[in-house]
């Protein structure tokens, strides 16, 4: 059946799948951006394919792969008729993150509006037509876009100024403590550390 | 009016119309009727809620300490216990629920998170509520353990009945570092 999915995609769109494998039974393809609500709205009405249920939808930051484009947009599908699943993927974005730009599939599938605004939220990825796109998890006022490689994990925009009260802060360090991930594995740990992450030894 | 004696002492029961006193200063009988009428305001926002939770239930029941009643209305309380992580885009709502808190007010931080942010070392937390609100007590652990936060309490009670508003840290009731050898003993056996 997983082939068979796969067939039908490279029948419908020749020239827009640009790459394929079926990896522990899971199906992918890679598709033109540019054919991203085609072959969205094909799997989903195919009668044969159904892909009636919507499940995840995320992006991926190649920056420290040096891969242009930068951002691979990730997409689930999963049929509730035939109980076959396929993951399509799309490559967007310039290597300083303008430019990623992508077909919504809210038309598609309802579901996809909260998934986007995440995604949109968290790398900056555009999604066209999108009805409400803002950010959801982070505040109106953050500044860049957290999950990209090349925002600095520590950089705090506060909405409320920190105090600094002498005599009335907590009576231990930033370094005392229990010993937590990054400030003991990490070449960046400090506190507060706003530097650019550099990408990790090879 | 009855007298009872024994060999070491003799109480004098008062009866009828006779009343008795008791000498005390105004700001220790103040400090006292503070620390055991705590009203407290609960700023659950994480797992540590269950904790709280559990804190509040028969087990270890903390309305033995005299601060039973939870008001979810700051104006009507006096201890703000925030439990769980503390987001940067829920430090507004933290500090306006401080500011509507009735002096004399006091805050408890129960866990690592509100302490000091934990292990969300990230843009996300704000890396303890003292970088936005003043503090009086810290309990560590992720979660604390009940005996813990019961330790955070008296301390904080004890606080209220001198007087002190410095902040306070809950210490270990024993050291890990001291039993370092025995650890090192078990990973040995467990890792190879």
């Amino acid at each position: 059946m997983s082939k068979q999915i796969l067939d039908l995609l490279q029948a419908r769109f020749p020239g827009a799948i640009l790459e394929t494998h079926s990896q522990f039974g899971d199906d992918t393809a890679v598709v033109d951006p540019a054919a991203w609500l085609d072959v969205a709205k094909f799997l989903r009405e195919d009668p044969r394919i159904d892909m009636d249920m919507f499940t995840d939808l995320t992006a991926v930051d190649y920056l420290w792969q040096g891969m242009v484009p930068r951002f691979e947009v990730v997409c689930h599908l999963r049929s509730l008729q035939h109980g076959h699943r396929i993951r399509i993927k799309a490559r967007v974005g310039e290597e300083d993150g303008s430019g990623a730009d992508i077909a919504s599939l809210v038309p598609v599938w309802k579901g996809a509006n909260w998934f986007e605004r995440e995604t949109f939220d968290m790398f900056g990825v555009n999604f066209v037509n999108h009805p409400d796109l803002r950010r959801i998890l982070m505040y109106p006022e953050f500044e860049g876009y957290p999950l990209r490689k090349d925002y600095p994990a520590q950089k705090y925009q506060p909405l409320v100024p920190f105090r600094d009260v002498p005599g009335k802060m907590a009576p231990f360090g930033p370094d005392e403590g229990m010993s937590f991930g990054r400030q003991t594995h990490d070449q960046h740990a400090g506190y507060a550390n706003e530097e650019a992450p550099l990408p990790p030894e090879a | 009016m009855g007298e009872v004696k024994n060999t070491t002492t003799s109480v004098r029961v008062l009866e009828g119309s006779e009343t008795g006193f008791a000498t005390t200063r105004l700001d220790a009988l103040l400090g006292w009727a503070k620390k055991y009428s705590l009203f407290q305001y609960p700023f659950v926002t994480a797992c540590c809620g269950m904790e709280f939770m559990a804190m509040a239930s028969p087990r270890f029941d903390m309305a033995r300490f005299g601060a039973e009643a939870p008001r979810f209305s700051p104006r009507q309380a006096d201890l703000l216990w925030v439990v769980g992580t503390i987001s940067q885009r829920q430090a507004p709502a933290l500090r306006r629920i401080y500011e509507q808190m009735t002096d004399p007010k006091y805050v408890l931080a129960f866990g690592t998170c509100a302490s000091c942010g934990g292990f969300y070392d990230n843009y996300t937390t704000v890396p303890g509520i003292d970088k936005v609100i003043p503090c009086d007590v810290y309990v560590p652990g992720c979660p604390p353990r009940p005996e813990a936060v019961l330790d955070g309490l008296m301390l904080l009670q004890d606080k209220i009945a001198r007087g002190d508003r410095t902040p306070a840290v809950v210490k270990p009731r024993f050291d890990p570092a001291k039993h370092g050898e025995e650890l090192l003993q078990l990973q040995r056996k467990g890792g190879g």
